[in-house]
């Protein structure tokens, strides 16, 4: 369980993330969803002790990420940022394994390097394997670096726009491996996503925030609504039922 | 990569670069001796040594410091740290006086030295690189900015002092490649060998910095630490060479950047060894050949600069700085 209480970093004089207090269950996939500037990358980046926080505190499992020691947290939480530049001329396979890093230390055994190829394999990347990081398209890297957070094994796994540069079929089959992860692997996911329509179709949970402030939090069903979104958003957003779950049409 | 396969591994690279070394090293040693062994080998093998102590010390520090900074251009002797050590060698001649300088064992101010260097380095350029993403161009501005203003520093203070104090202090600003400070090399072995074992269980949380700050901390790696731990191996790196020839502003980016484009791995336990090599194949041989081949023509300093500069402008021009 991730619980933030009174979380707050402000940047100057601007408070980006405001006093959100917030439980995050164990199992499943949790988006963060809100407008640009909403502060759920700050948030997200806080959980996975990237920043440090101005007040307030963030627990997981009980343990406080300020103060709990770096590689005890790398084994239990795992977090991959939106941008993520390497100098070094590092192949595919290089990168997945730095995955292994909290358990190896270094060393990697046979056992790190068969999870190093079951993580390439999952997200379809293993073809790829001795390719050097600037040989690849921005999709391609993309999936690279989740593929190191996934073989990090951690319960926690934070995503900050995973789904970035991936065209529609790997966005598809990004979520759908996520959604397997958390349902059969039991991880605990939580992505930031800007598509509220895959937080409709693949979150459990999905917390809206506005203003550094958290704005609603529910079920897909309980999120998708007009005046929510609108107030959200600030856009006329028409809500279908297709197949089960609720689209979001918004185009003019 | 079509060629990836033709190019020899890292281990194989290692071995040839040790092959290179050990050849320039006997070259060094034996070409051209005329006169008593007895005399030559001991004479020969004070200059070998603290040409290697040097090469060791510029290469490792240059690597390390490329990983902490995370670029290939950036470079402690770029960055002004040689003009930092150069400053607190006249600032402490300047406050002791001639006297107490001329008084005092060598190898005691040079530990005084030693000690200040790494606080003064620790605190100057550590809030430079514990926040990541800063822009090359402003860490560059500003190391190049702090050469200038430590070296401004220094020549003042070295204008201002008594003129006993300067000549003590001459003799050791004047240290160059043909005039090695002798009497530091037992100790400088030292501090590089102390140095040497405290990172080698820690290479690896330096391939990890590859990933940048924030790649660090997700992989549990105590990024506030490592850096202030590295930038202390490069400030006792840096003493060391310094101290022995005087400032080498581009040997270390000539020998990291040829060790990154020879190993074509991230792993520091690899490419520091080869960064090292290369240091001692560029010094060693590069003397041997000046001292024996060109009778003294020129000075080794002067031939690594220019060519050090040149590569330098290459990697500038090649886009390198984005």
């Amino acid at each position: 369980m991730i619980e933030t209480r009174d979380l707050t970093r402000r940047y100057g004089t601007e408070t980006v993330v405001d006093g959100v207090t917030l439980t995050l269950p164990r199992g499943g996939i949790t988006a963060l969803i809100g407008p640009n500037g909403a502060g759920k990358s700050t948030l997200l980046s806080m959980i996975g002790r990237l920043i440090g926080a101005d007040a307030g505190t963030v627990t997981v499992d009980g343990l406080d990420v300020a103060h709990t020691k770096g590689d005890v947290l790398a084994r239990r939480l795992s977090i991959l940022r939106q941008e993520n530049h390497v100098v070094a001329r590092l192949s595919v396979r290089d990168l997945v394994a730095f995955g292994r890093y909290p358990h190896s230390k270094g060393r990697p055994t046979a056992a790190d390097m068969e999870h190093v190829e079951r993580a390439m394999r999952w997200l379809g990347i293993e073809t790829l394997a001795d390719r050097f990081l600037d040989e690849l398209s921005g999709g391609q890297r993309q999936r690279a670096f989740v593929a190191m957070v996934l073989c990090q094994d951690t319960d926690y796994v934070l995503l900050d726009e995973p789904l970035n540069n991936l065209d529609m079929r790997h966005a598809v089959t990004m979520m759908r491996q996520l959604r397997a992860a958390a349902r059969e692997l039991g991880k605990t996911i939580v992505v930031v996503l800007h598509d509220i329509n895959f937080a409709s179709t693949y979150a459990d949970l999905i917390v809206a925030m506005k203003d550094g402030r958290l704005h609603a939090s529910g079920t897909p069903e309980e999120i998708m609504r007009p005046e929510l979104l609108h107030a959200l958003y600030g856009i006329d957003a028409r809500i279908h039922e297709i197949d089960g779950t609720r689209i979001c049409v918004y185009y003019d | 990569m079509p060629d990836a396969r033709a190019f020899p591994t890292p281990r194989r690279m290692l071995a040839l670069l040790g092959l290179a070394a050990l050849a320039c090293a006997a070259a060094f040693m034996l070409w051209d001796a005329r006169g008593p062994w007895s005399f030559l080998l001991p004479f020969r093998a004070t200059k070998l040594a603290a040409l290697l102590l040097v090469g060791y010390a510029v290469a490792v520090s240059t690597v390390i410091f490329q990983s902490v900074s995370g670029n290939r251009i950036l470079t402690p002797a770029i960055m002004g740290f040689d003009a930092l050590f150069i400053l607190i060698q006249t600032g402490l001649a300047f406050g002791l006086g001639g006297l107490a300088v001329s008084a005092l064992d060598p190898r005691v101010m040079f530990l005084a030295q030693v000690a200040v260097m790494t606080g003064f380095a620790l605190a100057l350029y550590s809030w430079l690189f514990l926040k990541g993403g800063r822009s090359l161009h402003l860490v560059l501005l500003v190391g190049i900015v702090l050469g200038i203003l430590f070296r401004s520093v220094a020549g003042l203070l070295q204008r201002l002092m008594d003129p006993g104090a300067f000549l003590t202090l001459q003799d050791r600003l004047f240290a160059s490649f043909n005039t090695v400070d002798a009497g530091l090399l037992g100790l400088s072995a030292l501090l590089i060998a102390a140095v040497s074992l405290a990172g080698l269980g820690r290479l690896h949380r330096l391939d990890v910095l590859h990933l940048g700050r924030e790649g660090a901390i997700n992989l549990g790696v105590d990024h506030r630490r490592t850096v202030l731990g590295c930038l202390a191996v490069v400030s006792v790196l840096v003493s060391v060479s310094t101290a022995l020839v005087g400032p080498v502003t581009f040997l270390g980016l000539l020998v990291a950047n040829l060790a990154w484009m020879l190993i074509r791995s991230h792993r520091h336990a690899l490419v520091l060894p080869a960064a090292v090599l290369i240091a001692a194949i560029c010094l060693v041989g590069g003397q041997a050949v000046l001292e024996h081949g060109f009778g003294m023509a020129t000075a080794l300093g002067i031939l690594v600069e220019f060519f050090g500069g040149l590569f330098f402008l290459f990697l500038l021009l090649r886009g390198a700085l984005r």
